[in-house]
C-alpha cells in the first residue's frame, strides 16, 4: 500500500477508535450536550418570554439555530481535552514511536470530530422539534444549514487540536471553557447584535459563531430581519469564508504544534 | 512490506543500539550531554541515575520521539535522525505511565494497536490472542481495562508494545509504583522477550531491577555517562568485599584487629568500638577469609560471627553519583 493510502487507513483506524470510545461512555455525551439543552429550555421558557428580537419574530426560531452554532462552538474544548490527556498519558508519543502515519493523529481527530458533532445535531434537532421548532427552509436548504453547524465544528477542531497541545496540563485544558464561553455569547446566538452596546455589538456581529448562526436562521427560513451592517447581510457567504480561513490558520498552527512535540 | 531483506542485511551488526555524542538542550541546560552507548543484540541495558539525570530524554531520542541536537544513534540498523520510519518498524515503546485505553477491554486495546502497526484485521486478533496468552491475561482479555491491577496494566502495556515483536524495546520506569508481585509480572515478560532475541533498554530508580535484569548497566548523571560495566563489576568496582569479624568482648578486639590488618587492603581495619566489630576491604575473599579464621582459631580468640559481606547495588549508585555530582 502507498503512503497514502496507510494514512487514510491509520485515520480511519483512529476514528474508530473515538468511535468504541463514544460508544463505550455514552454519559460524556449526555455531559457534553447537557449545557446546550439547559440554556435551551432556559432561554425558550425563562426569558423567551420577555426577548424581543424584532418585527415580533418568534423567539424559539431565533434562539435554535444559535443553540446550534454554540454547540459547535463549544467543541472545540472537547477536542482539546482529548489531545491534553492523550498526550499527558503517553497515547500521543506511543503513536509517534509506531510506524503507522504520523498525520493519522490529526487527521483522525478530524474526522471523529465530525462524526461527533453530526451526533450532537441529531439529539439537539430532535428536542428542538419536541419543544416545537420547525425548519421552514425546505429540505436542502435544511441540509446546507446543517453541513455548515458541522463545517464550523470542524474548523473549530483544529483550534481545539492546536490549544490541547498548547495548554501545559490536563487541568489548564479543562479551563479552556472560560475562552469557549465568550465566544459563544458574544455573538447573535441569544440576542441580536444591534441591542447590544456598540463595541459588544462589532465584536458579536465579527464572530464567525454569528456568521453560523445567521446562516442558518436563513437557511431554515427565519423570518427575523438580520441587522444591515454588511457581515449580517452576508452571513451566508462568511459561514462559508470562515470555517475555511479558521482551518487554514489553526490547521497550520495545529501540524506545526504537533511537529513541535519532538522538540 | 519488504521489511526482511533490511533486516537480514542488518542482521549481521553485533549491536542493535549505537549511540555517539548524543545531545540534548533545553534552554541552557544540558538534558544529555555527549552520550555514547553500544548495546549488544539481545542484552538488556538497564541505564541508572537520580532524578533529572537524562534517562527518559535519552530512551525518547532513541525511540525517535525527541530530536538530539548534537550526535548520532543508530536502532536496529537505522539513523533515528534520518530514517526515523525504518526504527518505528523495529521498536517498542512502554513509557512510564501505561499508554493503553481505559474505557475499552485488553483485547480491543490489542487489535488496535496491531492494525495501527498494519496488520490485517484476522493478523490482529490472532496476534492479540498471542500475546494474551504470553502475557497470561486471558482471564481479563475481555473486561474493561479500567478495573485492573497495576500490575495487569503494565503487562498489557508491554503487549502493546511488542506486537511487532520488536528488535529493540524501550521500558522507562517499567515498574514504578508497583507493589513486589506486580515487579516480579513485568520482570518475567521482559526475561521472556530478551530470550526471543529482543533488545532491551531500561531505565529504573530500583537497584534491584537493574541487578536481576540488565546484562550490564550504565550509571548516568547530569545527562552524562559516569561508567558502564555489569552489575557485578559494578559493584566490585565501588570496592569489593569486606571481611568482617564480631567480637564477644571489648577485650577481644585488638586481637581481631591483628588478625584483619594481616589481609585488609590499604588503609587497613575500620573499628566499630559499640558493635565489636572490625571490618576492612579485602582482594582476595576467600583467602583473606580462610586466614583470617585461622589465626583467631590459632590465637584461641573467641569470635561471635566472622563473614563477607559486599556493597549493594545501592551503595554503588549512591557513590558513583555523588563522585560524578562533585566532578
Ligand atoms: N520537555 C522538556 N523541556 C524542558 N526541560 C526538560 C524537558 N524534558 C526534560 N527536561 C529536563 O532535562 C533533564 C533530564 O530530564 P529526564 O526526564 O531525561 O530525566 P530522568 O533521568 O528521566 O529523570 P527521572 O528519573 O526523574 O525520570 C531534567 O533537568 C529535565 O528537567
Ligand atoms: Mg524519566
Amino acid at each position: 500500500m502507498s503512503a497514502l493510502s496507510w494514512a487514510v487507513a491509520d485515520c480511519l483506524t483512529l476514528v474508530r477508535r473515538e468511535l468504541l470510545h463514544m460508544s463505550r461512555q455514552p454519559s460524556l455525551l449526555a455531559w457534553g450536550l447537557g449545557f446546550p439543552i439547559v440554556s435551551v429550555l432556559l432561554f425558550v421558557y425563562v426569558f423567551g418570554s420577555a426577548m424581543d428580537v424584532g418585527d415580533g419574530a418568534d423567539y424559539v426560531a431565533y434562539a435554535m439555530p444559535g443553540m446550534f452554532a454554540m454547540t459547535m462552538a463549544f467543541g472545540f474544548t472537547n477536542t482539546a481535552m482529548v489531545m491534553a490527556v492523550e498526550r499527558d498519558r503517553g497515547v500521543l508519543d506511543r503513536f509517534r514511536s509506531m510506524p503507522m502515519a504520523p498525520s493519522a493523529v490529526v487527521t483522525g481527530r478530524g474526522v471523529a470530530d465530525i462524526a461527533q458533532a453530526t451526533l450532537d445535531l441529531v439529539v439537539m434537532a430532535v428536542i428542538a422539534l419536541v419543544i416545537g421548532w420547525r425548519s421552514d427552509g425546505g429540505f436542502l436548504a435544511t441540509l446546507h444549514a446543517f453541513g455548515l453547524l458541522v463545517l464550523l465544528r470542524f474548523a473549530l477542531t483544529w483550534v481545539g487540536v492546536w490549544l490541547g497541545l498548547l495548554v501545559p496540563s490536563i487541568e489548564a485544558a479543562g479551563n479552556l471553557f472560560a475562552v469557549a464561553f465568550p465566544l459563544g455569547m458574544v455573538s447573535s446566538v441569544f440576542t441580536p447584535p444591534h441591542l447590544m452596546p456598540d463595541w459588544l455589538g462589532f465584536l458579536a456581529m465579527w464572530n464567525p459563531v454569528s456568521s453560523t448562526a445567521g446562516a442558518v436562521r436563513e437557511l431554515f427560513g427565519n423570518p427575523a430581519p438580520a441587522g444591515d451592517s454588511w457581515i449580517e447581510q452576508n452571513a451566508l457567504l462568511m459561514a462559508h469564508v470562515w470555517p475555511v480561513l479558521v482551518t487554514a490558520v489553526f490547521l497550520a498552527l495545529a501540524l506545526r504544534r504537533y511537529r513541535a512535540l519532538s522538540d | 512490506m519488504p521489511v526482511p531483506s533490511v533486516s537480514a542485511r542488518r542482521g549481521a551488526s553485533e549491536h542493535s543500539v549505537v549511540a555517539e555524542g548524543l545531545t540534548k538542550r533545553y534552554g541552557d541546560r544540558l538534558a544529555v550531554d555527549g552520550l555514547d552507548l553500544a548495546v549488544r543484540r539481545g542484552t538488556v541495558l538497564g541505564l541508572l541515575g537520580p532524578n533529572g539525570a537524562g534517562k527518559t530524554t535519552t530512551v525518547r531520542m532513541l525511540a525517535t520521539l525527541t530530536r538530539p541536537d548534537g550526535g548520532r544513534a543508530e536502532v536496529g540498523g537505522h539513523d533515528v535522525r534520518r530514517e526515523p520510519a525504518l526504527v518505528r518498524r523495529r521498536i517498542g515503546l512502554a513509557g512510564q505511565h501505561p499508554a493503553v485505553d481505559e474505557i475499552v477491554t485488553a483485547r480491543q486495546n490489542l487489535v488496535l494497536f496491531g492494525r495501527l502497526f498494519h496488520l490485517g484485521r484476522a493478523a490482529a486478533r490472532a496476534r492479540a490472542d498471542e500475546l494474551i496468552a504470553a502475557f497470561t491475561l486471558q482471564e481479563a482479555a475481555d473486561r474493561q481495562v479500567k478495573g485492573f491491577s497495576g500490575g495487569m496494566r503494565r503487562r498489557l502495556d508491554l503487549a502493546c508494545s511488542m506486537i511487532l515483536a520488536p528488535d529493540v524495546l524501550f521500558l522507562d520506569e517499567p515498574t514504578t509504583g508497583l507493589d513486589p508481585r506486580g515487579r516480579g509480572e513485568v520482570w518475567d515478560a521482559v526475561r521472556g522477550l530478551t530470550a526471543t532475541g529482543t533488545t532491551v533498554i531500561l531505565t529504573t530508580h530500583y537497584l534491584e531491577e537493574a541487578d536481576r535484569l540488565a546484562d550490564r548497566i550504565a550509571v548516568i548523571d547530569h545527562g552524562r555517562k559516569i561508567t558502564e560495566d555489569t552489575p557485578a563489576g559494578l559493584k566490585r568496582a565501588v570496592g569489593g568485599a569486606r571481611i568482617e569479624v564480631v567480637v564477644a568482648d571489648p577485650s577481644w578486639l585488638p586481637a581481631a584487629r591483628r588478625a584483619v590488618a594481616r589481609v585488609a587492603r590499604g588503609e587497613g581495619p575500620d573499628t566499630d568500638e559499640e558493635a565489636l566489630r572490625v571490618h576492612a576491604a579485602v582482594d582476595d575473599e576467600v583467602a583473606a577469609l580462610t586466614e583470617v579464621a585461622r589465626t583467631l582459631q590459632d590465637e584461641g580468640t573467641p569470635v561471635a560471627d566472622i563473614g563477607l559481606r559486599r556493597p549493594t547495588l545501592d551503595e554503588a549508585f549512591l557513590r558513583l553519583t555523588a563522585a560524578g555530582g562533585a566532578a
